[in-house]
């Protein structure tokens, strides 16, 4: 086809990544100097695109509509349509109506007849070319890839398409250009140029339009053509050979010769594919060309041998011009394939230890997601997953769930529902408003989890007594993390503290140091009523109690309070709280919040003290 | 797929619906059909339409196939007792229409209709527009009377309305007009009428054929309404014809299976829609027609479990019934794109290694040839394979013809410089 050359760019319809790179890995073995890609149209989003140019990466852009995409790149002369077959249609009238393209390929399978001889016709009055639809497309050797066809790089090197040989090859079917490639690289010098029209009735150009631009290119030196049963495109070629319209040697083969032995009608995977009358036949069409002048074997397998002759016989006359060959550059192998494959190794920037997201589906510890659902264990065990990476028993996991539901909320006034509400009341979003009651946590606000259970820990397993403990944080001149609380008192205990104690005693294995926390509490309270063990501490100790019983080491315990583990289930729970009341304030429509001059006591010094 | 035929009973409800509509109110047709199945009685069918124990009524066969006249499966101007006495007598009995062989399960039940006018229309597509061909003397005879048939030329992207129509009475043009529009509009690829005949404003099409372009689903689902696409008449599926038809509905890929002589002794098992028609070409081509055993392919990147399955219910249907000759089975294909090919082969490695006894017992040649993709290790997999399981297995890659193992398989010898 003379309207592509070695500088032929095409537009592609629809973010086709891997068709895209294919394209530009034949440019670069085929030593084109621009990738054949300048634009992609993607009628849902724009911006840019990236592909490999040998080692090179080049941008490519993404336009909305095809023409914008025209106008941007006015030297563009081929549209790739990957439209499906519900759009294929519409998007491909559009570049029809557009000067640049002279040849649309359309790869869509499943487009109606009749608007796919509307397109034809279209294309005829406009004097472009659609090749398809229902096609992988074509390729001109050595200077233009339509899409997929050719096949892996591999196939692109053995059959030598990245450089013009001297046959010109048209098939209906896009499944056997590999197959006629590999055959003509390896009887003749390989193809000049090989289209598939695609396999439906009425493909928007026929092997006789494609013929007759072969028999006008001086390159073409001779043509193959591989017809199908059903329709009657081949006789349009015995028309021309008839007329003489035709001079360069023709190989042909039609195939569906089996159709006959056939008891009945078996549809072929082509649409065409169906012999209705018998002028429709495979043998029948096979005849007719072979009286109009084709070379027609006796089978398909006997296409490579005549296919040789012809070569042969006209490279005798001298009509095969000698053939630069060349070995073409290696692409580089795509980093994932080199990995596979077990090439390359790298170190790794993150490690992790608790999910994974490839596969099929999700594990988390190991554990595939719909064995956790079926097993109907809760959010508790999916914790006992993600934080400890264990299995944990019933009780552990129902002991997780009891705290979240506890420190979920504790009214509008905390620290962290308070900011969150003003947060939210200033207009803020949902994340913005959450995140700005969640930064209250710390060592004054719900932050004591991870003190409590630090000091209890530790004065417990140095052997510290109760009383020397508290002696000890006296002279240090810490409180103790977990200990006191603003309203509650030995005669009005803390509710939550209670249930979280009773459903301890009942199910735990052992809880050594809840009851060393509780020999604490004697002593502070029998200092001060409201020196109670409150519900931070409480939590925090028995979390330490769990982790014992879960068969962590002091070690790993110590570490994970460290990491900041314990706070984390105040965070977590309370996160449900602030949320809701995010929302709440969201849905009554509260208005900016401004504290009210008399809630402050204003105390600012005098100037002359500055 | 593509063009589809349709049942008589489902595209005369498509004419009786839209005629009105589309000739502007000149002309209608009732639509009084009824369609009696083995699920669905003329008892029942009398129930849901009155006219059929009201009028005379014509009976035949709606299964795709013509030619019902000659075969003697119309019954004319007969009572309601007789046509149930007729469907009682063919329902589920095999006939012989040509060359094929069916079972009868669906007859179209009509009021009889005596007239004396026969006409004929049909509207058939080309490439580059439709063609329609009308007499006012349809019939049976049509094709000897041909000569009187009149021929329009409707371009793709013209319309039918500057068509000179002029030789038409006015009645029979604005007819013709109707029935055109809504061959286009619902994507009809084929429709004939013969005959058909007119009462006043009433259309009646006497017989019917119809075809429509099962792709233009998506646009015209409702205007089609509920019909439906029959397999061709005597076309029944085998049990693992069918297994293989809901196994390819299931996935992406595509899996085919037509059991030609399960007594043959050629097996194909074949990647690729183009290349197994060529497999198939090429046993029919050597003159080993008769032996050619199935026709059909796997494509479009089935899983390794897919390939075991479909190869499975290939090697177990050839390994059922001994040949004293023995067995071949060709693992064909041309060079794919993308598919890798040693992936795609293990589960056909599965399939076979499972089989090795039956295999043996049934003395099976296998014979190998692909390229594409990772093709070396597939082939290196298969050869290994013989060698363990015992098994002759010759293998193949891009640089034999595609089709030249079918040569070797069935005319022996092997290819010099393998």
């Amino acid at each position: 086809m003379k309207a592509i050359n070695e500088k032929t760019q095409a537009i592609i319809f629809g973010r086709q990544l891997k068709a895209i790179q294919r394209m530009l890995d034949f440019d670069y073995v085929s030593r084109r100097s621009v990738p054949s890609v300048a634009a992609i149209v993607d009628p849902t989003t724009e911006g840019f695109e990236t592909a490999f140019f040998g080692s090179d990466e080049v941008l490519i852009p993404v336009y909305r509509s095809i023409t914008e995409a025209a106008e941007k790149h006015p030297n563009t002369t081929v549209m790739i349509n990957f439209a499906s077959y519900r759009s294929a249609f519409e998007t491909t009238k559009e570049a029809l109506d557009i000067p640049n393209f002279k040849i649309i390929a359309v790869i869509a399978e499943g487009i109606p007849e009749r608007k796919e001889r509307i397109l034809g016709a279209l294309a005829r009055e406009k004097g472009k070319v659609i090749i398809g639809p229902a096609t992988v497309g074509g390729i001109a050797a050595g200077r233009f890839r339509i899409g997929n066809a050719g096949g892996s790089i591999e196939n692109i090197i053995a059959s030598k398409l990245y450089r013009p040989g001297s046959v010109g090859l048209v098939t209906k079917s896009g499944g056997m250009l590999n197959e006629m490639f590999n055959l003509i690289a390896r009887n003749a010098n390989g193809i000049n140029i090989g289209i598939a029209i695609g396999g439906d009735r009425y493909p928007c150009s026929s092997l006789v339009d494609h013929l007759m631009g072969f028999e006008s290119d001086p390159e073409v030196k001779f043509h193959v053509v591989l017809g199908e049963v059903g329709g009657l495109e081949e006789y349009k070629i015995v028309d021309a050979l008839k007329a003489g319209k035709i001079k360069k040697p023709l190989v042909a083969w039609v195939t569906g010769t089996c159709a006959k032995v056939f008891p009945t009608e078996v549809q072929f995977g082509h649409a065409g594919a169906r012999a209705g009358a018998d002028k429709e036949t495979a043998d029948a069409k096979n005849a007719a060309l072979r009286e109009a002048g084709a070379i027609v074997p006796e089978s398909f397998d006997g296409l490579p041998e005549k296919i040789k002759e012809v070569y042969e016989n006209l490279k005798q006359k001298g009509e095969i011009p000698e053939i630069k060959e060349f070995t073409p550059p290696q692409v580089p192998m795509d980093f994932d394939k080199a990995v596979k494959e077990g090439l390359v190794r790298r170190h790794r920037q993150f490690i992790t230890t608790i999910s994974d997201d490839r596969g099929e589906e999700v594990k988390y510890a190991g554990v595939p997601l719909s064995e956790i659902i079926e097993s109907k264990k809760g959010i508790g065990y999916v914790i006992g997953l993600l934080w400890f990476k264990k299995s944990l028993p019933d009780y552990a996991v129902k002991f997780i769930e009891l705290i979240l539901q506890i420190v979920a909320d504790h009214g509008p006034c905390v620290s962290g529902a308070h900011n969150a509400i003003v947060a939210s009341r200033a207009g803020k979003d949902l994340v913005s408003s959450l995140a700005s009651g969640i930064l209250t946590i710390g060592p004054r606000f719900g932050g004591a989890i991870d003190g409590a259970g630090h000091y209890f820990k530790w004065a417990k397993d140095s052997g510290l007594s109760p009383m020397e403990f508290v002696n000890e944080m006296k002279k240090r001149g810490i409180p103790i993390p977990g200990i006191g609380h603003r309203v509650k008192s030995v005669r009005n205990p803390d509710k939550r503290v209670e249930l979280l104690k009773n459903f301890a005693k009942e199910n735990f294995p052992s809880t050594n140091y809840l009851n060393y926390a509780l020999k604490v509490e004697k002593i502070t309270t029998s200092k001060k009523e409201n020196l109670i063990l409150n519900v931070d501490g409480c939590t925090g100790v028995l979390l330490v109690d769990l982790m014992k019983s879960l068969n962590l080491t002091d070690k790993e315990i110590d570490e994970r309070i460290d990491a900041g583990l314990l706070n984390a289930f105040f965070v977590l729970g309370r996160s449900i709280g602030i949320i809701g009341h995010i929302i709440d304030q969201k849905l009554l429509k509260s208005k900016l919040y401004r504290t009210p001059y008399d809630d402050v006591l204003y105390k600012l010094p005098k100037k002359a003290d500055l | 797929m593509a063009q589809r035929g349709i049942r008589e009973f489902h595209a005369k409800k498509i004419l009786a619906r839209y005629l009105k509509e589309y000739s502007n109110g000149k002309f209608h047709y009732d639509g009084k059909v009824a369609l009696v199945t083995p699920e669905y009685s003329i008892d029942q069918a009398a129930k849901d339409n009155k006219w059929i124990k009201e009028v005379p009524l014509t009976v035949k066969p709606d299964q795709l196939f013509g030619k019902r006249g000659k075969h003697g499966l119309v019954l004319l101007n007969a009572s309601f007792e007789q046509a149930k006495q007729w469907i009682a007598e063919k329902m589920g009995k095999e006939v012989q229409v040509g060359k094929t062989k069916g079972i009868l399960t669906h007859f179209l039940v009509e009021p009889f209709v005596p007239h004396d006018k026969e006409y004929y229309i049909a509207i058939k597509t080309e490439a580059d527009g439709d063609r329609i061909y009308f007499s006012n003397e349809g019939g049976i005879d049509i094709e000897e009377n041909w000569e009187k048939v009149k021929q329009f030329f409707v371009p793709i992207l013209g319309s039918i309305d500057d068509v000179d129509l002029s030789v038409l009475e006015p009645l029979i043009r604005d007819f013709v007009k109707a029935l055109y529009k809504i061959f286009v509009d619902l994507d009809f690829t084929y429709l004939e009428i013969n005959p058909f005949t007119i009462v006043g404003n009433e259309v009646i099409p006497l017989d019917l054929v119809a075809r429509l372009d099962d792709t233009a689903y998506f646009w015209n689902k409702d205007k089609w309404g509920d019909v439906e696409f029959p397999t061709p008449f005597g076309r029944t599926f085998t049990k693992e014809e069918e297994f293989i038809k809901e196994l390819d509905e299931k996935t992406g890929a595509s899996l085919k299976l037509t059991v030609l002589n399960p007594k043959g002794r050629v097996w194909l098992l074949v990647a690729g829609g183009g290349a197994s028609v060529i497999y198939a070409d090429t046993v029919v081509d050597l003159g080993f027609g008769n032996e050619l055993a199935n026709y059909g392919e796997y494509s479009g990147n089935p899983s390794e479990e897919e390939t075991y399955l479909y190869a499975k219910t290939i090697i177990d249907l050839m390994t059922r019934e001994k040949d004293p000759r023995g067995k071949v089975l060709i693992i064909g294909g041309g060079i794919a794109n993308f598919t890798d090919v040693a992936k795609t082969f293990k589960g056909i490695i599965r399939a076979l290694r499972e089989y090795k006894e039956k295999l043996k017992e049934n003395n099976v040649k296998v014979y190998v040839r692909r390229g594409g993709p990772n093709y070396k290790e597939g082939l290196k997999l298969m050869k290994e394979l013989g060698e363990e399981i015992g098994i002759p297995i010759e293998v193949y890659g891009p640089e034999l013809p595609m089709t030249r193992v079918v040569t070797l398989a069935l005319k022996g010898g092997t290819n010099e410089g393998n």
